[in-house]
């Protein structure tokens, strides 16, 4: 009896804790296979202990190069995405001009196609126009995808803007440059930033549109891909567990800045 | 920024049009230098319009702006000797609380801002929270923060957008008093938009009246209060009893008029409307100038007064006052505050009374106006 009580009181944690295990299993299983020593291509079955792949983690041949590329298209693409997307979405807050409900629409249209469509629609494109297919193919079908992305982020951010901290700028003697960079960016820049993160996620880990665009450029989801029926090496498991190893700690530094920032103010 | 010149606003002829609305009818007024000026309307009257194109936030239609000697109609904001309090404050939530009253003075390229800012968060008594971020103040603390913001900069005037809307009514009444100790204390021209009447007259030197992108009566609280020149200003500023009379002849300085079957005087000086014999006039009497008395007294009366019979309607206590509602023959609602002295147990609803003032508390409107203007938005307000 006590224990249902106890239950019922703590069924949203419990439940909480499930879903967080359930979108964990997967990391855990790739962490604990990065230090596996398999026998034979294909790291499927536990055999035992090994830092050997954490020790030489470029040791497959073209893994490095491919998540070098994959790292190099994901920055431009960002930048790209970001600068690009940023304008686009003040320009839809905050002027009214003829194509703006269009734009509005196919802003979102990315989003909502199949990607296998897009891709195979920009192959179509690319071939047509008689373009080399390879980096930058792929830079710009990911600056084309996060851009809808960021624009949804940064216009977020950008319509609850009340328009009179910019004139309130203005009023204190800044000028339409000024105002926009001490005012209008600071206030729009954690839109902006949450844009650039996602465009960044996206764009490292696309698979279909980049397969489609590459040409002979392999990047790192290709090769994992790739490499997936001949046999997986463990150091994609070493490369995966540092990508997650990072993002947890980008995300616990951001919360823990703001705590501080929180208490001093405070 | 203050200059040599002065620092009279002159606005002539401005107006405002938006397509085929217009928001201000051209449009002449000049508020001087050092003065506590209020815009009085209600919402959509055009009053922010106004001041906006003062700040340079809105560009007129037609007509000028001049700033002193300076014309700054087509200046952009930020090249104006002006600085604005906004409604609802528009504090820049990045900022904390020095950096934000800073912002003005580091745009103008000054270096040292220390002193400054710490003495200015010093005069609206917020030395403390230099430090804090917009949010974690109060209301009324986020109301000193933009005026110590705009102030810091020696406005030549000072721009008050609906400064205390977002307040309750306890701290508005604290607010009203600091910002007119404020202004006395800096001496910088104050222009005040509002819809709150009793702001106004508190607080400021001149009171402009606007209705429907017009400047309806323009002059000091009390002048306004107790001679409006229109039934708008009559109605908005207070209350007022209407009653619609017909003029029966002169007797010296003094219009004799026929209402309901009596006799009303009122001064000819106090009638802003034309008086040919026959014609129509509203005659109107503040509520808290009539006395009443109890029919069977009203031998008592002293003669020379205006007098009106009724019946009691209704009757609301409320404290240092009684608040009777009249039903007579000339005006179906009139309204009698009276002070609570002696009060005469008999002026309970339903009871025949006389009501009495001096012909002096009488003022003439005329009578082609809607005698309800700007009775609606008072309720409003007041709810």
């Amino acid at each position: 009896m006590a224990f249902v009580r106890w239950f019922k009181r703590n069924l949203v944690v419990i439940g909480g804790l499930l879903t967080l295990g359930y979108l964990l299993l997967p990391n855990v299983v790739v962490t604990v296979f990065s230090f596996n020593k398999p026998k034979g291509r294909f790291n499927y079955e536990w055999q035992q202990f090994s830092l050997d792949a954490w020790r030489d983690p470029c040791g497959v041949a073209d893994m490095c190069g491919s998540l070098s590329i994959s790292l190099q298209i994901a920055v431009w693409a960002t930048i790209g995405a970001t600068i690009l997307g940023t304008m686009i979405a003040f320009a839809l807050v905050r002027y009214r001009f003829r194509a703006r409900g269009a734009v509005n629409s196919l802003i979102f249209l990315p989003m909502a196609m199949p990607e296998v469509v897009m891709a195979a629609s920009l192959l179509t494109l690319f071939l047509n126009l008689g373009a080399q297919l390879g980096f930058w193919t792929i830079l710009i079908a990911h600056i084309m995808f996060c851009l809808s992305f960021v624009v949804t982020a940064v216009k977020a951010r950008v319509m609850s803007m009340d328009p009179r901290l910019e004139q309130a700028a203005q009023d204190l003697y800044a000028g339409p440059v000024q105002t926009f960079l001490r005012v209008t960016l600071p206030i729009a820049a954690p839109g902006i930033a949450a844009g650039a993160l996602l465009a960044f996620a996206l764009s490292f880990d696309d698979f279909i549109i980049t397969n489609f665009n590459a040409g002979s450029t392999v990047t790192f989801p290709m090769f994992v891909w790739g490499s997936a029926q001949r046999g997986t090496p463990v150091q994609i498991n070493v490369i995966g567990t540092a990508m997650f190893i990072v993002a947890v700690l980008f995300v616990l530094a951001g919360m823990v800045i703001s705590n501080r920032r929180n208490k001093q103010k405070a | 920024m203050t200059t040599d010149n002065g620092g009279d606003v002159r606005l002539s002829g401005i107006s405002k049009t938006y397509g085929s609305f217009t928001a201000v009818h051209p449009l002449d007024l000049t508020v001087p230098e050092g003065s506590f000026f209020a815009l009085l309307g209600a919402s959509g009257c055009g009053k922010t319009t106004t001041l906006r194109m003062i700040a340079g936030l809105e560009e007129p239609s037609s007509g000028t702006v001049f700033l002193g000697d300076q014309e700054v109609t087509h200046l952009p904001p930020y090249k104006r000797p002006v600085n604005t309090v906004f409604q609802s404050y528009a504090l820049f939530p990045h900022l904390d609380i020095f950096e934000n009253v800073a912002f003005g003075l580091r745009r103008r390229g000054i270096k040292s801002v220390k002193k400054q800012v710490e003495d200015m968060l010093e005069l609206v008594q917020l030395g403390e929270q230099a430090r804090k971020k917009p949010h974690q103040l109060s209301g009324g603390q986020q109301q000193r923060v933009a005026v110590a913001r705009a102030l810091i900069n020696h406005p030549k005037v000072l721009l008050l957008d609906e400064p205390l809307g977002a307040l309750d009514l306890k701290l508005r009444r604290q607010m009203q008093l600091e910002l007119k100790r404020i202004q006395t204390e800096v001496g910088i021209t104050f222009v005040h938009v509002t819809h709150d009447q009793e702001e106004a007259m508190t607080m400021a030197d001149t009171v402009a009246v606007m209705n429907a992108g017009r400047v309806e009566q323009l002059g000091a609280p009390a002048d306004l209060y107790e001679n409006p020149q229109t039934t708008f200003v009559a109605n908005f500023l207070g209350t007022s009893n209407l009653i619609e009379a017909a003029v029966d002849g002169k007797d010296g300085d003094d219009i004799v008029l026929a209402a309901g079957g009596g006799k009303l005087v009122l001064p000819q000086a106090r009638c802003s409307a034309p008086t040919t014999t026959g014609g129509k006039v509203l005659v109107g009497v503040r509520p808290e100038k009539i006395s009443l008395t109890h029919i069977d007294d009203a031998g008592e009366i002293p003669g020379g007064r205006n007098r009106i019979t009724g019946r009691i309607a209704d009757s609301s206590f409320i404290g240092v006052s009684t608040q009777y509602v009249i039903d007579s023959a000339v005006c179906p609602e009139f309204e009698v505050y009276s002070q609570n002295i002696d009060r005469d147990a008999r002026l309970t609803p339903g009871a025949e009374v006389v009501l009495h003032w001096s012909p002096a508390h009488t003022f003439g409107l005329d009578a082609a106006q809607d005698i309800d203007a700007g009775v609606e938005t008072v309720e409003e307000e007041a709810a």
